[in-house]
């Protein structure tokens, strides 16, 4: 594939596409050009720049976010395609009092990044995977957290940061 | 990008009456692909009709067919308990696609639409003669796959559904790209009382496709064995930096021995 990290010129929009998008408990509306993804409208838009651009095209998992709860590749949905759903990113994750969400203490406590990049997609991605329960093994974490690359190597230590969420989890239910 | 507009119909009806508006319309489904491709400028559309309200998102298994809405995600079909327990091959190979945030979004219509000659589904359709099902009429999946990236779609044709008569037993068999998890060979077999029937695919320069010897050997012996010694020759395969022609026809080899002794087991 060709190289696609530049950014390339944009042909100006005819017209801006008006939208209301739903992040972390508020709805925010927008006039954006039909082109802008939902990675672009968070960042570039609503200044949440904790979702990151890695690879921006859905190889890398850094853009990671929740749409209903679910983990999807924000570099490659539409912002007017995630209309009329809860979109969920890492600003929303720690609570109102700035209580960092179990994950987020995890990664701290496991020292589960270096550079940090990759870190606010991984932790929205290891929030769903604990939630789909896939965390039976390690190999089992390892396999669905696959979509999230870490440059830095932190695998082990993001694989023990989940490894004890979902066993803490476990122990709560 | 390229400059587009962007509609969001809310019935398949009006989403081909859109495309039919205009010849560089296109349909996204998941976007998996296409949104890569219009980053990359390899695709100009004037007009982006995204399907995700039109529907077409259901999973019914009546007297031994699988239907499948064609806007269902591959996790959606992962997930599914009933095709699991009856359609296990099918079921494991949706599991398998890329990763969790990919499953969540890309859709098996999208996938067959696109005909990517490194994609999972053509072996499960071809293999099981599957029928895609679009607005317009229905389409067997010996006539529906031409080649790679090229489907028997007319233009603004949609697929609805996709139905696959479900075999006795079946199982697939990847060797992934531990990188993209495409498959670089890729082996589903299916078996239907004494005709079995085995697709590849990611191996062929000319997509997915059906293995008549093995076919022949497992019709009349199912078991690993009875393919052992099967050499499937490397002409017209496909060679990259992941792997060359003798060794994609190596794997063929390998990856069909163990979805049959996996489909035998299960």
């Amino acid at each position: 594939m060709p190289d696609t990290n530049f950014e390339q010129p944009q042909t100006p929009a005819a017209t801006p596409l008006a939208m209301t998008l739903h992040v972390n408990g508020r709805d925010h509306l927008m006039a954006l050009d039909p082109r802008t993804t939902l990675l672009d409208a968070l960042r570039e838009h609503l200044g949440l720049t904790g979702t990151k651009v890695g690879c921006n095209h859905g190889t890398c998992g850094a853009c990671t976010v929740h749409i209903d709860g679910r983990r999807h590749l924000a570099c490659l949905v539409l912002a007017a395609a995630a209309q009329r759903r809860n979109i969920g990113t890492i600003e929303g994750l720690a609570g109102p009092d700035g209580a960092l969400h179990p994950m987020q203490a995890a990664f701290v406590a496991h020292d589960a990044l270096q550079c940090g990049y990759c870190t606010p997609g991984q932790i929205m991605s290891a929030v769903a995977c604990v939630a789909e329960g896939h965390t039976g093994s390690d190999a089992e974490i390892r396999e669905y957290m696959s979509g999230n690359l870490c440059r830095c190597g932190a695998y082990p230590n993001i694989v023990a940061a989940v490894r004890e969420v979902a066993a803490n989890a476990q122990q709560r239910s | 990008m390229y400059d587009f507009t962007y509609e969001k119909p809310a019935t398949v009806a009006d989403a081909v009456k859109l495309l039919g508006t205009d010849d560089s319309a296109k349909a996204l489904a998941g976007g998996m692909t296409f949104i890569p491709v219009l980053k990359q400028r390899l695709n100009q559309p004037s007009m982006v009709v995204d399907l995700s309200k039109t529907g077409m998102v259901s999973i019914i298994i009546v007297s031994g067919k699988l239907t499948i809405g064609a806007m269902t995600t591959h996790g959606a079909i992962a997930h599914n308990a009933e095709i699991r327990e009856k359609f296990h091959g099918l079921s494991e190979m949706a599991g398998w696609i890329g990763d969790t945030q990919v499953r969540n979004r890309g859709t098996m219509g999208g996938s067959l639409a696109n005909n990517d000659p490194s994609a999972c589904y053509p072996a499960a359709a071809l293999a099981t003669g599957a029928t895609i099902v679009t607005e317009r009429r229905r389409i067997e999946a010996a006539d529906y796959f031409q080649g790679m990236f090229t489907t028997a779609l007319e233009p603004g044709e949609i697929i609805t559904a996709i139905e696959f008569p479900i075999p006795e037993k079946s199982a697939y068999e990847k060797f992934r790209n531990p990188a993209s998890r495409y498959a670089m060979v890729g082996v589903f077999v299916a078996k239907y009382g004494t005709d079995v029937r085995v697709a590849i695919t990611g191996a062929s320069q000319g997509g997915v496709f059906r293995h008549a010897a093995m076919e022949k050997a497992l019709s009349a012996n199912f078991s690993p064995d009875a393919i052992a010694g099967i050499v499937t020759p490397a002409t017209d395969l496909n060679s990259d930096i992941h792997a060359s022609a003798p060794y994609r026809a190596h794997l063929i080899g390998v990856m069909a021995k163990r979805a049959v002794a996996k489909a035998v087991a299960a």
